[in-house]
């Protein structure tokens, strides 16, 4: 594939977390993305989503967003966020700036000081929608060179990808299946779960530790009841908070009774045959070592059904 | 006479300046931890980690940063082109000019024995050089006033650093064209160094010189006829030619020389050269005997703050060499905007005017902080404020041209300010996200005591009456129109209105479900804070603890059947909050 024209551009979106705290997760991407004939471009002069000020200022959050927003339109390519929270307010910026005429008009006479303005018309994407939608489960089957077997995954999805359902219009809000059938498309098997749907914890990290933790901790045991080896994710705020977080609790049955977390391009791009260093497997800090035992020899046969049934998945959300 | 005292004199200020900025570095800190370190420890263990750093493999590091970073300003070519090139021109310009030019008596003279400011490849040079500063100088201008960055300031500091440097250089060359006109400087050469007495070869000379040498003579212009000429090239090439290149060759100097040639007589009769030379010399003494007090001091800081930056790591390093580098970075910035232009959060600034939101204008604020000034109530807000609002993107770190460590540096000066007491609102939002990851660096104690400062400011408010506990008599509430008024034109907000009071928020939300008895800790629940909006009743809504415990998950508002979205009214809440009780707190 890779003498082919890339099928699709996109301006990444990296927000804040990624590469200050969580750099494996660029990386990983990165290399996925490229593997699967993807081109990201690097807009320098991105800001923050604006979501961590949502809490303060609404003016002061849509500004920040719409100012990213804007600087994507000028060079006319639709936004790839990598994290949740960046894709949520994206999109919730996208979707009132829509609606609302007065509110866009506000917005843009202060972007307007810098020369920039937004029309209102840019698509933003979260990787896995990408992944989904623009690559398609058959390419992304036709790159996976040593499938996983016996691997079981608990996928979760994180809120702010799948709520509010109108504004980030991601999957069905209720029973999404887009990450299941991404899990499933590398032989693994995304294990049914209570509370997949259910936030982290993270966004109450460093204001009420306890809450935080007590939420983590329920999905965590969920997670682990279900039978799952890994908890997967695609956020970086998830990540940190099953990873390092978690890493930092004390655990009942000791380090052995964790459940680690894997970013979804880091499976990918494990089962593609990356290189373990770019995808940055290492940087866990609960170890994820293991998770190699479960590759086997086998490739995925082009065409064959993905082991993810879509019908069985839906009464349990 | 004037000149030799006034360096010493310069240079005695220069000295006891620099020796008192280098001793602040070890006298003050802003970190809480560090604050406990006498000066003699701090002192001691910069000495042996420089000491250790220059015995060990790492003075190849250093010598490669220096080369690079120190000499090149590989870090600024990397940001921004435009600047690398102003920087180079400026400090590359005046470098050059103060070995060959200023100190040339000590520099040019011992290494040329040909050597005479006057002649070639010298006399080129100097002006060449001049026009390099210059041309650095119009870029700084350029840049500051009539590019227009965005969220670029620019401060008086700024101001003086372009302005001194102007003044010299001007002065300079001004100082050069009326010395080429100057019949007196003209005069004196002619005593000093061709020694005639014969009044026709004066006379012949000095037609050579006005023809050819751009010298304004009182007694006449010309035209000569071609015999004294002759006489006159005769006699130059005898005398004068060995140590006095043709001024065209100083080009810049010639160029005002040929401008002012109407009035170089007069010029020459009120002594402009004798001023000018006093204001060039003074330009430079007081900009070396200011410099460790100006902008300028970033010379002597910045470098270090490289070299330092290269060896140095937080964990490995001492603390006390930490907390002293902390504060030379102060020093070390010059307040060029890199942090600012690239911040992830300064176009917030557009919505909530604090300066302090910026990099570039916080560090302003703790440098005040820092040298021990007294910040009043509302100056310390505004840097509390603007150090929290910060997403810890490392960012501006990794982009800083003298490579300061700025994260480390808001990390410290927020959990400094957070102990002084005042309520900080945004700590109940996920910018403390990064705070709750560094908890182990944080104590215990001055961890939390932020936290419910925050929470406890708005329970003391009139609006928060609910947060006080269940055991308080609570007077009636009363009805807001007001608050009413704002969420009905809220974009964000407006929904409220249409709840039936279902409880299937409630009943969806994580937070509730945590607790046993979710009303003891959260206050109000959200159907009951919707319910509490559609009353205007402002006082239960805000004092409710649910506001801060919201995950932001969304599930009340995707459940909700009525279509009211719940998460967002409860954001539209937090920020009333934040605005009002906020100008209370201060």
């Amino acid at each position: 594939m890779s003498g082919e024209k890339k099928m699709k551009q996109f301006a990444l979106f990296l927000g804040c977390t990624i590469p200050a705290r969580l750099l494996q997760y660029e990386s990983a991407s990165r290399a996925v993305l490229d593997e699967l004939d993807v081109s990201v471009v690097d807009i320098k002069a991105f800001n923050c989503c604006g979501y961590p000020l949502r809490n303060i200022d609404f003016k002061a959050f849509l500004q920040l967003s719409a100012r990213n927003l804007a600087l994507a339109e000028r060079q006319g390519l639709p936004i790839m966020a990598l994290c949740q929270c960046c894709f949520g307010s994206l999109k919730k910026a996208h979707h009132l700036l829509k609606e609302d005429g007065s509110l866009r008009k506000e917005v843009n006479a202060v972007l307007a000081r810098e020369g920039l303005h937004y029309g209102g018309e840019i698509e933003v994407k979260h990787l896995l929608q990408v992944l989904y939608h623009d690559v398609g489960i058959a390419a992304i089957q036709k790159e996976v060179k040593r499938m996983y077997e016996g691997l079981q995954i608990a996928a979760h999805y994180g809120c702010h990808v799948l709520r509010p359902s109108n504004v980030v219009q991601f999957d069905n809000p209720l029973s999404p299946t887009i990450f299941d059938e991404l899990v499933a498309a590398t032989g693994a098997v995304s294990v049914p779960w209570q509370r997949r749907l259910e936030c982290c914890g993270a966004p109450l990290r460093g204001v009420n530790d306890e809450l935080s933790m007590a939420i983590t901790k329920k999905k965590i045991e969920a997670g682990t009841g279900a039978g799952a080896d890994y908890l997967c994710v695609a956020c970086p705020y998830c990540q940190i908070q099953f990873d390092t977080v978690q890493g930092s609790m004390p655990s009942k049955g000791g380090e052995d009774h964790q459940l680690p977390s894997i970013l979804y391009p880091q499976l990918l791009g494990l089962c593609m045959g990356i290189n373990e260093k770019i995808l940055g497997l290492e940087m866990n800090r609960v170890p994820l070592d293991s998770i190699k035992d479960f590759l086997s020899d086998k490739r995925e046969e082009p065409g064959t059904e993905a082991a993810y049934d879509k019908g069985a998945r839906r009464n349990v959300a | 006479m004037f000149f030799s005292i006034g360096l010493y004199f310069a240079l005695a200020i220069f000295g006891a300046g620099l020796l008192y900025k280098v001793f602040t570095w070890f006298r003050s800190s802003i970190s809480i931890g560090a604050r406990k370190i006498t000066i003699s420890r701090k002192i001691f263990s910069c000495l042996r980690g420089i000491l250790s750093t220059l015995l060990s493999v790492k003075i190849f590091t250093l010598l490669k940063v220096f080369l690079l970073d120190v000499v090149l300003n590989r870090r600024i070519l990397r940001e921004d082109v435009l600047r690398w090139l102003m920087h180079m021109c400026i400090y590359g310009g005046f470098v050059l000019l103060l070995v060959m030019h200023a100190l040339g008596q000590y520099t040019s003279a011992v290494i040329f024995d040909t050597y005479y400011p006057t002649i070639n490849p010298f006399f080129f040079l100097r002006d060449l050089f001049g026009v390099l500063v210059l041309m650095g100088v119009a870029i700084a201008i350029y840049r500051r006033f009539i590019l227009r960055i965005p969220r670029l300031f620019t401060n008086v500091r700024d101001h003086y650093a372009i302005i001194i440097v102007a003044v010299i250089l001007l002065s300079g060359i001004a100082l050069e064209g009326v010395k080429i006109t100057s019949h007196t400087i003209y005069q004196q050469m002619v005593k000093d160094y061709a020694g005639l007495e014969d009044a026709q070869e004066l006379r012949a000379l000095e037609a050579y010189w006005v023809q050819h040498y751009g010298v304004v003579s009182p007694t006449g212009q010309g035209p000569f006829d071609a015999g004294t000429l002759a006489q006159g090239e005769e006699l130059h090439n005898a005398n004068c030619v060995v140590c006095h290149s043709r001024p065209q060759w100083a080009f810049t100097g010639y160029g005002v020389a040929r401008v002012i040639r109407p009035f170089a007589v007069g010029l020459d009769n009120l002594n402009a050269h004798g001023l000018l030379w006093y204001i060039h010399v003074l330009a430079c003494l007081i900009g070396l005997a200011y410099l460790p007090f100006s902008k300028m001091f970033h010379i002597i800081a910045s470098p270090v703050s490289l070299l330092a930056n290269a060896v140095m790591e937080q964990g490995k390093s001492a603390p006390a060499a930490i907390a002293t580098r902390q504060m030379m970075e102060l020093d070390a910035c010059t307040h060029c905007g890199t942090c600012t232009v690239r911040c992830s959060v300064a176009a917030a600034l557009e919505e909530i005017p604090n300066i302090n939101i910026l990099p570039s204008e916080k560090i302003i604020a703790i440098k005040a902080l820092a040298s021990g000034r007294k910040l009043t109530r509302v100056q310390l807000k505004a840097l509390q404020e603007g150090v929290y609002l910060c997403t810890n993107c490392y960012r501006c770190t990794v982009v800083c041209p003298v490579g300061i460590n700025l994260q480390d540096l808001w990390f410290n000066v927020r959990e400094v300010v957070l102990q002084k007491g005042l309520p900080e609102f945004s700590m109940l939002s996920p910018l403390s996200f990064y705070r709750g990851l560094m908890k182990e660096e944080i104590r215990h104690r001055d961890y939390q005591r932020p936290l419910l400062k925050a929470r406890n400011a708005i329970a003391d408010t009139d609006k928060g009456d609910i947060m006080k506990g269940k055991d308080q008599v609570l007077p009636l509430p009363r009805r807001n129109g007001e608050f009413k008024g704002r969420l009905n034109l809220s974009a964000q907000a407006s929904t409220f209105s249409v709840c039936f009071g279902c409880q299937t928020c409630t009943n969806a939300c994580p937070v509730v479900a945590n607790y046993k008895k979710p009303q003891e800790h959260l206050g109000l629940l959200p159907h009951q804070i919707m319910h509490a909006c559609a009353l205007g009743l402002s006082g239960l809504a805000f004092g409710a603890n649910m506001l801060w415990d919201c995950l932001t998950c969304y599930q009340c508002q995707e459940q909700c059947p009525q279509g009211v979205g719940v998460t967002d009214v409860l954001y539209e809440l937090k920020n009333c909050i934040v605005a009002s009780v906020g100008e209370q707190a201060v």
